[in-house]
Formats: structure tokens, C-alpha cells, sequence
């Protein structure tokens, strides 16, 4: 028996070390892998609920499924942009981006 | 008369263009463009005076007192008190735009020769405009306070052309000195306009006798307050001490400026509120005269120990414009028509005005040809220059006599006049008057004969041989002493009078015949003394009265006086703690607001920092709030 | 104990052990290896509640794309050196404290409310029949092209739109100059 709690804790987890990731991590990518894992942990709280509370719906699958085509979108951008930064500073810590604020 | 606008509105443009444009412009075309357009404005002052004063008078026999403009400029809530502005013409308003348009005119031409190749050459033809608007909407204001809006346009002016040699720490301090003290003068002026006003309900010209009876004795405090004002622009004793030091100043600003124009100003007010004068303040009135006769000798005995000839020129300016409020001071009525009235003073004192202005004009132009020619001020540096520049040598000549009231030229008649009123009023104030034109005769001959005979310079001369002015510059002085030998036969008590009735100026043979005597004992003793290659009369009785000639030509010490007024009394003692008080407890408030600001800018900044995990912890932080209150309140 | 369950126990100790470990490494390529864990557990989270083509996409597009975009690109930048990340001490203990605040409070929450007392558990009898076979492959198909009640066309062709505005922008962002 898989409680609807279940697995909702275990999406909290991932959420909670996404956001701590964020918040600690020097490295820009690290940052982004913790966005990834925040993402996720959303994509999986959607599913649930979808597949546990209205078992005859299908809106949280697909907004799993989109979101899922959006965070491969948003992830190469910012690859693209990481790749960017590092050939001018040659540094993609978070520190030395406070530059990008004007 | 609506072309009288013009007058005040094209040097006003002129002053614009020039100071606007005046970078692009090259000197000769702003010359001519501030020439050009005072030309203009001198023929439609000429014409203006032509029509005025040609016009049928009035059944009594008195000129009309013309408004072409009058708007309201700036109205309060009550319906009498409103500051006006506009143009109104009565004889002595028109007399003086003759004077200022010709003077200025004469000057402008001048300006061409005198300031050739001189840097900011069109930014001096754009203050002479400035000066000019100023002067001409002085004398036409229609109501007290216009009249103190322009005449503080005329001292800003005045203090511009003064420091026009920026460069020249003297300059920068003469400007200074003036305008502090014509403004400090000007306070007392401001004052009594406002009593004025406050009494008279109106700023206007227009007396309402109501209100003055009840105003009481407020109302000759108002005047004898703008009587200060006038004291300090006309540079009365003992608000004299800027006008010497504003000879710093271009000479032909001086000649226009400090002698003809500006400086008459405080006599031109008086006049304007004459009739107040003598309706409610006949006492007064005597101080003004007191005041005037002080001056005149103070600054007469000054100028006898002088060796800068402007300085020289500007104390007798000083004593010839207290010659006219002495004049104006003694007049006891206002009532013409019958002989050795008590108001021939007014008559006078404003020929007078017509006539110094021409003549003092003219020595000042000389002057300037003089120091254009050898290139400084002192009279050593002089002597003998008759061979040299013969028709500066005649004009001043002639300016020499009429300043000292030798017939026929025109400062005799008017200085006739004013003896005579002297001489009705008291005779001891006659006498006095009589010695002061004696020492005015004096000092002008020992002037003459400084610069034009004794001995020649040599050293100086030896590689640079003075020559004649250039023909911009001669002209002015031609025209200018031809003025000056046919005024006097203007017959000016015909146009102007206390009451604007026409009478006929009747010379008091006995008076004139004094003046002339004396004069003449003077100019002789003046050649006696100065006329040689040596001077032997001349140090010897320097040598004898050694400290009363060391306290002249240190203008008994009226400027150690104010310094040390100024400095050990004002600022020492009141300035210094206020300035205590304003640093530390004024200042140190606000500096306090700024540092408290500036800390916690300081504090918040961090904030700011475009760190994006600072931004993400506040986020956090801000949701980890939102869900306690919502816990909280499941 | 049937092996739904077991399958469960399994896969939530990899997801919960790998998701602190990719961010509690200091190799940056380590945690991106810690995250593919934690995705590939999602997608047999995804097998598990019945969603086999979500689960497939997942694996698919994130295990298999994203992170290998990630790997290519930490190495690109500063995965070559090897001294990685240190974050600093100060820093981590406030990320800490506020991350297990928010965490025990949520979980706190989720237990104290009961929110879902009622519902039902993956594997129950009372579990509404045929609900995993409701998505399949035809069935989202449909879905993904038809328009009006329950159609998806409008944001699938949104998304198209994005995707390819990403490509585009990609090339545009990291070309070199």
C-alpha cells in the first residue's frame, strides 16, 4: 500500500535539497542541477495528484509532460548562456556574476 | 506714444541677441548691432521728447503727465495695492531719456575705439544694453516699485560692467564693494517702499492724500528710507566709498555709468517723490540738503589731493551729484511762478543733472582717450600731452570750464541756478556751496594742468609716443562739448519745474557774478600753482599741511572706517557666531539627515547586491514567513 | 508485501539518498551523476503509478538529454578543474537551518491536517479500477492533437514554437564570436 504521503515526502525531499542546493552552491551548474531538482520534485507532485486524486483526469500528466519539454527548453538556454559567461570570465561562480545586475 | 514701448524693448532684444549669440557674432558686427539699435532708441527718445514737450499744455498752464502703458503686473487680494508695469512720461522722465539715450549713444560709439580687440568685447556691448533697458525703464516706471525693480536691474548691471576684467582682482573687488553696498543702501529703499505701500494702500505716483494723513509721521520715515537708497546709488557720504573703487570698470562704463547716468538715479528718485517731500516731509527735507552739502565738500576736498585722474573724476561726480540734492534739499515749496520761488532747486537740480551728465561725460571720454594713450591712470605718468592730443586737450578744456561754471558753458547756468537757490534758502548754505564750486574749479584746473602741461614724461614716452584717440572715439567727445557750449541756453525752465509750469530762469547777477569771480580766483590760483614745469607751490604746501593731504588722499580714511566696521565690529562679532551657529547646529541637522540616510542606504545596499542566492535566501525566508502565518492559522 | 511495494522502497531510498547527495558533493560531476539517479527513480516512480509513456519521456528527455547537456557542459567550463565548489561554511549552515525549518514544517503539515485521509493508496482494492491503463500511448495522442474539452493542440504547438526558439537561441547565445 503506497500512501499518497509517501510519496509526497519523498517529493519534499527533493524539493528541500534542490532549494538548499540553491541556495549554497558556488557553481552556477550546481545551481541549475539544483533548479532541475526542484523541477522534478514538482513534475512528480503533479503526477501523483493526478494519478491518486482524480484517477479519471489527465491534466496533471500532461502538465508533467510539458513541463518536462519546458525544463529541457530552459536548460539549454541556460547552458548556453553558463558556456557564454565562462568564455569571458573564465569563472561561472555565482559570486562573480554580480555583475549581471546592470 | 505707443512707440515709447520700443524704447525700453530694443536695447532689452539687443541685450538678448548679444548675450546669447554674441559668441558667434564677431566684434564688429555686435558693436554696430548695440550701436545700431541705441541709435534707434536715442531718435525715438528725441522724437518722444519732441512730441511731449511740443504738446498744447494743460488749462493751468502744466504739462500732462502721460501713461502710453500701465498694466498690473502682479496683483494682491486687495484691489488698490498691485505692482504695476508701464511707461510714464512727465518732464523730468523725458529729460532723462535724452540724457541716458545720448550719454548711452555717445558711449556706444566710444565703446568702438576704447574697447577695440578686447576679449569679450560683445559681452560689454550686451551689459551696456542691459544697462541701458534698465536706466530707460527706471525713469519711466510708473509706480515706485517698478522703479526699484529697474533700479536693481541698473546695479546688477553696474556690478557686471565693473568686474568686466574679470581677470583683475581689483575689478572683481570694486564690483563686489558696489554691489554690496548699493544693496545694502537698497534695503533701506525696499523698506520704505513697502511702508509706503503699506500707508499709501498704493505703489503708484498718483498721492492719495487720505492716506498719508493717516500714515503720520511713517511717511517721512518711508522717505527719508528711500532717501538711503538713493543716498547709496547716488554715493552720498557716507555711501560713497564703492563709487572711486568702480573706476576699475572700462572708463566709457564709467562716463556712462558713474557719472552721467546711474549715479543720478538717487537724485532722480528724489525728485520723482518730490511733491510727497514737500507736502509731508518739508524737515526732512533738510537733511537731504545737510546730507548733500556734506558730500559735496567731503568729496571736493578728496578730490584735491587725488593722483589717479579717474578717481579724481569720479569724487567730483560725488560732489557735483550732492550739488543736486543740496538743490533738491532746499526747496522749501512747490509753487512756481513768482521770482526767487522756493522751488527753483527743483529747476535746478535737474538741469543740473542734464548738464553734468553731458559734461561729466565728456571728461570721463577725455579721460579714457588719455589713459588709452598712455596707458595708465596716475598723473605722473601724464603731463604735457596737449601737443599730443589736441582735440581731447579742447573738449576736456571745455568740460574743465563748465564743471567750474565759467560762461557760456552750460555748467554755469544750471550751477548758477542752484547757488541761487542756496543763497534763498539760507545764506550760510549759499556760502558754502560757493566754496565747494570754487574748490570744484580748483581741483578740475589742478587736474587739467596735471595732465595736459607741466612736464612730459620722458621715460615714459621714450618708446611709445602718445597719440590722438581714433575718430569712434573723438566724435563722442566733439559732439558731447558741443552740448556742453550750447545747453545752457536750453531754456530748461520752460520744460521742467516743480509743478511743470513754464517760468523763465532769470540769473541772480549778484550770485553768478560771485561764482564766476571765484571761480575764476580759483582756476587762477590753479595755474599758479600747477601750470609750471615744476611745482615748487604745490609740494611746498603738500610738505606744509602734510597730514591734512596724507588724511585727503587717503580719503580720510573712510574705507579703514568700514573695514574696520565690517570686519572687527560686524564680522567678528555677530557674523562669526551666527556663521558658528549655522555650520555646526544648521548645518550639522542636516548633516546628521544625510549620514543617517547615507548608513542606512549603506544597510540596504546589501540587499541590492545582484547576488542572485542573496535574492533566493530573502525569497525563501519571505515563503517560510507566508507558511507560518498559514500554519498559524489552520 | 507484494512488489509494487518493494519497488517502492527501493526506488524512494535511491531518489531520497541521491537527491541530498547531489547537492551535499562537492564534485560537480558527481552530483550531476547523483541527479540522473534521482531522475531515473522519478521515471520508475512514473512506471509505478501506471504512467509508462511519462515515464519513458522522463527517462528519455531528462535522464538522457538534460543531463547529458549538463555533463558536456560542466565539463566545458570548470568540470577540468578539479577543485570544484567549496561553499562556504557560514553560508551552508543558514541554507541548512532554513531548509529543515521549511521541511519539517511541511512535513509537520502534512501529517497534522489529515489532508488526505480519504484517499486512496496505490495498490488498495478500494483503488478505482483501470485508472493506470487510462493513459496510453493512443490516448495521449489523442489528446496531445485535438482540440476543444481535453485537447492539448494549443500549448503543443506553443511548445514547438519554444523549442524551436530555443534551438535558435542557443546557437545565437553560444555561438563563438
Amino acid at each position: 500500500m503506497i500512501q499518497i504521503e509517501y510519496i509526497l515526502i519523498i517529493s519534499a525531499v527533493m524539493m528541500f535539497a534542490g532549494i538548499f542546493g540553491f541556495l549554497t552552491r558556488r557553481s552556477t551548474l550546481a545551481v541549475l542541477l539544483s533548479i532541475e531538482l526542484m523541477l522534478n520534485s514538482a513534475d512528480l507532485n503533479f503526477a501523483v495528484f493526478n494519478r491518486m486524486l482524480y484517477p479519471d483526469g489527465h491534466e496533471g500528466y500532461f502538465f508533467t509532460l510539458f513541463a518536462i519539454a519546458i525544463a529541457a527548453a530552459e536548460s539549454a538556454i541556460a547552458i548556453a548562456i553558463m558556456i557564454n559567461i565562462y568564455r569571458v570570465l573564465k569563472n561561472i561562480s555565482v559570486d562573480k556574476l554580480e555583475k549581471m545586475k546592470w | 506714444m505707443e512707440y515709447t514701448l520700443l524704447i525700453l524693448l530694443l536695447p532689452f532684444f539687443s541685450f538678448l541677441v548679444l548675450g546669447i549669440c554674441g559668441k558667434w557674432l564677431s566684434h564688429k558686427t555686435a558693436g554696430l548691432i548695440g550701436t545700431c539699435v541705441l541709435g534707434v532708441v536715442a531718435i525715438l527718445s528725441y522724437a518722444t521728447a519732441y512730441e511731449y514737450f511740443t504738446m498744447p499744455r494743460m488749462v493751468d498752464g502744466a504739462f500732462e503727465t502721460l501713461t502710453p502703458y500701465n498694466f498690473t503686473w502682479l496683483p494682491f487680494f486687495n484691489e488698490n495695492l498691485h505692482f504695476d508695469m508701464g511707461i510714464m512720461l512727465d518732464p523730468i522722465s523725458v529729460m532723462m531719456l535724452i540724457v541716458i539715450s545720448t550719454v548711452s549713444l555717445m558711449v556706444h560709439i566710444y565703446s568702438f575705439g576704447y574697447m577695440h580687440g578686447e576679449r569679450g568685447f560683445q559681452r560689454y556691448y550686451a551689459y551696456l544694453s542691459l544697462f541701458t533697458m534698465s536706466m530707460l525703464g527706471l525713469v519711466v516706471a510708473t509706480n515706485i516699485f517698478q522703479m526699484y525693480m529697474f533700479w536693481e536691474l541698473v546695479g546688477v548691471s553696474s556690478y557686471l560692467l565693473i568686474g568686466f576684467y574679470y581677470q583683475s582682482p581689483a575689478a572683481i573687488a570694486a564690483s563686489k564693494k558696489a554691489f554690496i553696498v548699493t544693496r545694502f543702501a537698497d534695503m533701506f529703499f525696499l523698506i520704505g517702499i513697502l511702508i509706503y505701500g503699506y500707508y499709501c494702500g498704493s505703489f503708484g505716483f498718483d498721492f492719495d492724500a487720505a492716506g498719508f494723513a493717516a500714515g503720520g509721521f511713517m511717511l517721512p520715515t518711508a522717505l527719508t528710507l528711500m532717501f538711503v537708497g538713493g543716498a547709496g546709488k547716488s554715493a552720498m557720504f557716507p555711501l560713497h566709498i564703492w563709487l572711486p573703487d568702480a573706476m576699475e570698470g572700462p572708463t566709457p562704463v564709467s562716463a556712462l555709468i558713474h557719472a552721467a547716468t546711474m549715479v543720478v538715479a538717487g537724485v532722480f528718485q528724489v525728485a520723482r517723490l518730490f511733491p510727497l517731500w514737500i507736502e509731508y516731509a518739508p524737515n526732512t527735507l533738510s537733511i537731504v540738503a545737510w546730507v548733500g552739502a556734506f558730500t559735496a565738500f567731503y568729496a571736493a576736498a578728496v578730490a584735491c589731493a587725488q593722483s589717479d585722474i579717474k578717481r579724481v573724476l569720479a569724487f567730483s561726480t560725488i560732489s557735483q551729484i550732492a550739488f543736486m540734492m543740496v538743490a533738491l534739499g532746499v526747496c522749501t515749496e512747490i509753487t512756481t511762478g513768482h521770482e526767487h520761488h522756493g522751488s527753483l532747486g527743483y529747476m535746478a537740480s535737474m538741469f543740473h543733472l542734464f548738464t553734468h551728465a553731458m559734461f561729466k561725460a565728456l571728461l570721463f571720454l577725455g579721460a579714457g582717450c588719455i589713459i588709452h594713450a598712455v596707458h595708465s591712470n596716475e598723473m605722473s605718468a601724464m603731463g604735457g600731452l596737449r601737443k599730443y592730443m589736441p582735440i581731447t586737450h579742447i573738449t576736456f578744456l571745455i568740460a574743465c570750464l563748465a564743471i567750474s561754471g565759467i560762461p557760456p558753458f552750460s555748467g554755469f547756468f544750471s550751477k548758477d541756478e542752484i547757488l541761487t537757490a542756496c543763497f534763498a534758502y539760507s545764506p550760510f548754505m549759499g556760502w558754502i556751496m560757493t566754496a565747494i564750486a570754487a574748490m570744484t574749479a580748483f581741483y578740475m584746473f589742478r587736474l587739467y594742468y596735471g595732465i595736459f602741461w607741466g612736464t612730459e614724461n620722458k621715460e615714459l614716452h621714450a618708446h611709445h609716443t602718445p597719440h590722438e584717440a581714433p575718430l569712434t572715439m573723438t566724435i563722442p567727445l566733439i559732439f558731447l562739448a558741443l552740448v556742453t557750449c550750447v545747453a545752457g541756453f536750453i531754456p530748461f525752465g520752460h520744460f521742467v519745474s516743480a509743478d511743470t509750469m513754464a517760468y523763465d530762469i532769470h540769473l541772480d547777477w549778484g550770485v553768478a557774478g560771485t561764482s564766476i569771480v571765484i571761480a575764476v580766483v580759483a582756476i587762477a590760483l590753479a595755474t599758479y600753482i600747477y601750470k609750471g614745469e615744476r611745482q615748487p607751490v604745490a609740494e611746498a604746501v603738500a610738505e606744509k599741511l602734510q597730514n591734512l593731504h596724507r588724511w585727503a588722499y587717503k580719503r580720510f580714511y573712510m574705507d579703514e572706517v568700514y573695514q574696520y566696521v565690517t570686519h572687527r565690529i560686524i564680522f567678528a562679532h555677530i557674523s562669526k557666531p551666527i556663521a558658528w551657529f549655522d555650520r555646526h547646529v544648521v548645518d550639522g541637522f542636516f548633516n546628521f539627515l544625510a549620514w543617517g540616510s547615507n548608513a542606512l542606504a549603506y544597510q540596504i545596499r546589501g540587499l541590492q547586491s545582484g547576488a542572485v542566492q542573496k535574492y533566493a535566501y530573502v525569497f525563501f525566508i519571505g515563503i517560510l514567513v507566508l507558511l507560518a502565518i498559514l500554519v498559524a492559522a489552520i | 508485501m507484494n512488489s509494487q511495494n518493494i519497488m517502492f522502497v527501493i526506488l524512494a531510498v535511491i531518489m531520497v539518498l541521491s537527491s541530498i547527495a547531489t547537492v551535499a558533493t562537492k564534485s560537480i560531476i558527481r552530483a550531476a551523476t547523483y541527479l540522473l539517479f534521482v531522475l531515473l527513480g522519478t521515471a520508475g516512480m512514473y512506471f509505478l503509478m501506471g504512467y509508462t509513456f511519462l515515464g519513458a519521456v522522463q527517462t528519455m528527455v531528462y535522464a538522457g538529454g538534460i543531463i547529458v547537456l549538463y555533463v558536456f557542459a560542466i565539463l566545458l567550463t570548470e568540470g577540468a578543474k578539479n577543485d570544484a565548489v567549496k561553499s562556504k561554511v557560514k553560508d551552508a549552515s543558514w541554507g541548512l537551518v532554513l531548509t529543515l525549518v521549511g521541511f519539517l514544517t511541511f512535513i509537520g503539515v502534512l501529517f497534522k491536517q489529515n489532508l488526505f485521509e480519504h484517499v486512496a493508496a496505490l495498490g488498495a482494492p478500494t483503488e478505482p479500477a483501470g485508472a493506470a491503463a487510462h493513459n496510453s500511448i493512443d490516448e495521449v495522442g489523442h489528446f496531445m492533437l485535438s482540440t476543444g474539452d481535453g485537447g492539448y493542440l494549443l500549448p503543443f504547438e506553443a511548445v514547438s514554437v519554444l523549442l524551436l526558439a530555443c534551438i535558435v537561441a542557443g546557437l545565437l547565445i553560444a555561438r563563438k564570436r
